[in-house]
């Protein structure tokens, strides 16, 4: 509980930081001072929304990876290597294409409903197969996200969207405004979903077998946490694109020293992930100012590192 | 009382469960015999509906597994398989709490605490309660989960091979741990077991199967015999009686 204190009050540390950090130049003191009206707005149309935004996106996918591992019963799945993200794209550029009026409510629900279908298919595929070596499995995800990604980059050409692909694609907060982020909220709800059946999931996390025979329906905890994954993922990618890793590295690392009785390590994971991609987003907006480096390839970056380490470690219990 | 009628499951061409029909009397430890690929397991599977039997039921207390709810009948029958793979990292301790789930559906009461302190005890598990499974020896992780499941604390308790793993020590304090339960507590226990001298000396009643049926049933006395065992494994066993057991020795 101690622990968790302090990694909320350095959450928030990171949060005040991301709040002061841009080209303009916002200072408490102007803000306090009344004197610059112009302070207040970038604060409050700019700053404020896009330091919430990292909250609530950098927990909904951290916490996303991690029910999806339970589900999957894999260490090295997360929403992109589940087919889930690029399912999202693919509904993105459907709904944009041929109902371009959807406001963004509408857009994020078929683009969860798209994410849905396709991390249904990839549990639907690791059933049917009968070797299920830890390795294959986010192999597996990353194949068929290819080929989703590969139609979706195909109707992208030839309708001159692939700018718009790329966007959902590459996270990046810079273009997150007041009115453009509070999708995220739905995330941050459904999370707190997921904090209410963190047990059941813990329990599909043991298996099948082990579910069946506590009392529960399999099949019903991971039709809950599918539609957590698939909603929290589209509103993600509708407001600032995918975070690459994210759901993948912060699960694992919280795993090692909590464990993963969701009760106890699912506030870790939202922490966490919060954290890591305030950081990211900070660090972006800093190494080339007055430009930034979007997200998507700071947290490639640190992720990817952060991964390897965990693939290389002593002792690395695979899967 | 589990009653089995005409249950039957195959895979593909083979017929791993034939037409199998049985009645379990409620109380006592009753052992499941057989040669590998006999049906042992499939037939705790579909007794515990963790494998749906495409015909025939099973009844645990009146109850039709098939369409008793879920958390109902996890209340009354537990069941621990085989080769148990875990991804998931989870304590001791947090594992056999998880056996309370049936009851406390994630709020556990003070009296299911006390459950699990005590199972942590029966099993002398306290010196690993605090680590994490993948951290454990395969022998302790067995008795991780045998502990859930009788943290569980249901009417009916079926096992898969419960003594893997274990080494001789544990494996009789384990046997000793489900006669006890069994005597003390009116629980009863179904244990498939390659040992068929643990299942001769701790069981009130041996079941063996062969191809996918039950060729026999009946006390140890009448199961543990030449021509039985002869009949169910087709090895030649010359049976000895120390201090009123049957002991089948087969390492001819």
């Amino acid at each position: 509980m101690k622990g968790l204190v302090l990694a909320a009050a350095g959450v928030t540390a990171l949060a005040a930081a991301s709040l002061f950090v841009g080209v303009s130049d916002v200072t408490v003191g102007a803000l306090l001072g009344g004197m610059s009206d112009e302070a207040t707005q970038v604060m409050l149309v700019s700053r404020i929304p896009r330091t919430l935004a990292l909250l609530l996106a950098g927990s909904g996918m951290a916490v996303s990876g991690l029910i999806l591992q339970m589900l999957a019963r894999n260490r090295f799945v997360e929403p992109s290597t589940a087919g889930t993200a690029e399912s999202a794209v693919f509904g993105m550029l459907m709904v944009t294409l041929l109902a371009p009026g959807t406001p963004m409510l509408g857009r994020m629900l078929v683009a969860g409903a798209c994410a849905l279908a396709g991390t249904a298919l990839f549990l639907g595929i690791l059933r049917r197969m009968p070797l299920r070596s830890p390795l294959v499995v986010p192999l597996v995800g990353i194949m068929l996200g290819a080929v989703i990604t590969a139609s979706t980059e195909f109707v992208a050409y030839r309708f001159d969207m692939m700018q718009s692909v790329r966007a959902w694609e590459t996270g990046d907060f810079s273009g997150v405004l007041r009115g453009r982020y509070e999708l995220l909220w739905i995330g941050a709800a459904l999370t707190a979903v997921a904090y209410a059946a963190a047990d059941r999931f813990t329990v599909a996390g043991l298996g099948e077998d082990f579910t069946t025979n506590l009392g529960l329906n399999h099949r019903r905890v991971v039709s809950l946490g599918l539609v957590i994954v698939s909603l929290v993922t589209a509103a993600v990618i509708a407001t600032c694109g995918m975070i690459p890793f994210l759901g993948l590295v912060v699960p694992n690392l919280v795993s090692l020293t909590r464990g993963d009785n969701m009760r106890r390590s699912l506030p870790w994971v939202a922490l966490s992930g919060a954290g890591l991609v305030l950081a990211c987003d900070i660090a972006g907006r800093l190494v080339i100012r007055p430009y930034e480096i979007p997200i998507g390839t700071t947290m490639g970056i640190v992720g990817s590192a952060i991964f390897l380490y965990l693939l290389l470690r002593k002792n690395a219990h695979a899967g | 009382m589990i009653e089995v009628r005409n249950a039957r499951k195959s895979y593909g061409e083979t017929v791993v469960v034939d037409d199998v029909s049985i009645t379990v009397p409620a109380g006592g430890v009753i052992s499941l015999i057989g040669a590998n690929g006999a049906g042992k397991s499939t037939l705790l599977s579909i007794i515990s509906r963790l494998l749906p039997a495409p015909a025939g039921t099973v009844m645990v207390e009146g109850m039709d597994v098939t369409t008793t709810p879920g958390d109902v009948l996890a209340r009354r029958l537990s069941i621990l398989r085989q080769d148990n793979q875990m991804t998931a990292r989870l304590t001791v301790r947090d594992l056999i709490a998880f056996g309370r789930y049936p009851h406390s559906k994630g709020r556990p009461t003070v009296e299911d605490r006390g459950h699990v302190e005590r199972v942590i005890r029966y099993l002398e598990l306290e010196a690993v309660a605090h680590r994490f499974l993948d951290e454990l020896s395969g022998g302790q992780r067995q008795r991780a989960f045998i502990a859930m499941v009788l943290c569980q604390d249901t009417r009916y308790i079926l096992l898969d091979e419960p003594l893997n793993n274990l080494d001789v020590k544990h494996a009789v304090a384990m046997m000793k741990l489900f006669r006890r339960t069994a005597d003390a507590f009116g629980k009863t226990i179904i244990l498939v077991l390659h040992d068929i001298n643990f299942a001769s000396c701790y069981s009130d009643r041996i079941v063996a199967m062969r191809d996918g049926r039950i060729a026999f049933e009946g006390p140890p006395e009448e199961i543990i015999t030449p021509a039985v065992i002869r009949e169910v494994y087709g090895v030649e066993a010359a049976i000895q009686e120390i201090d009123g057991k049957r002991v089948a020795l087969y390492f001819r």
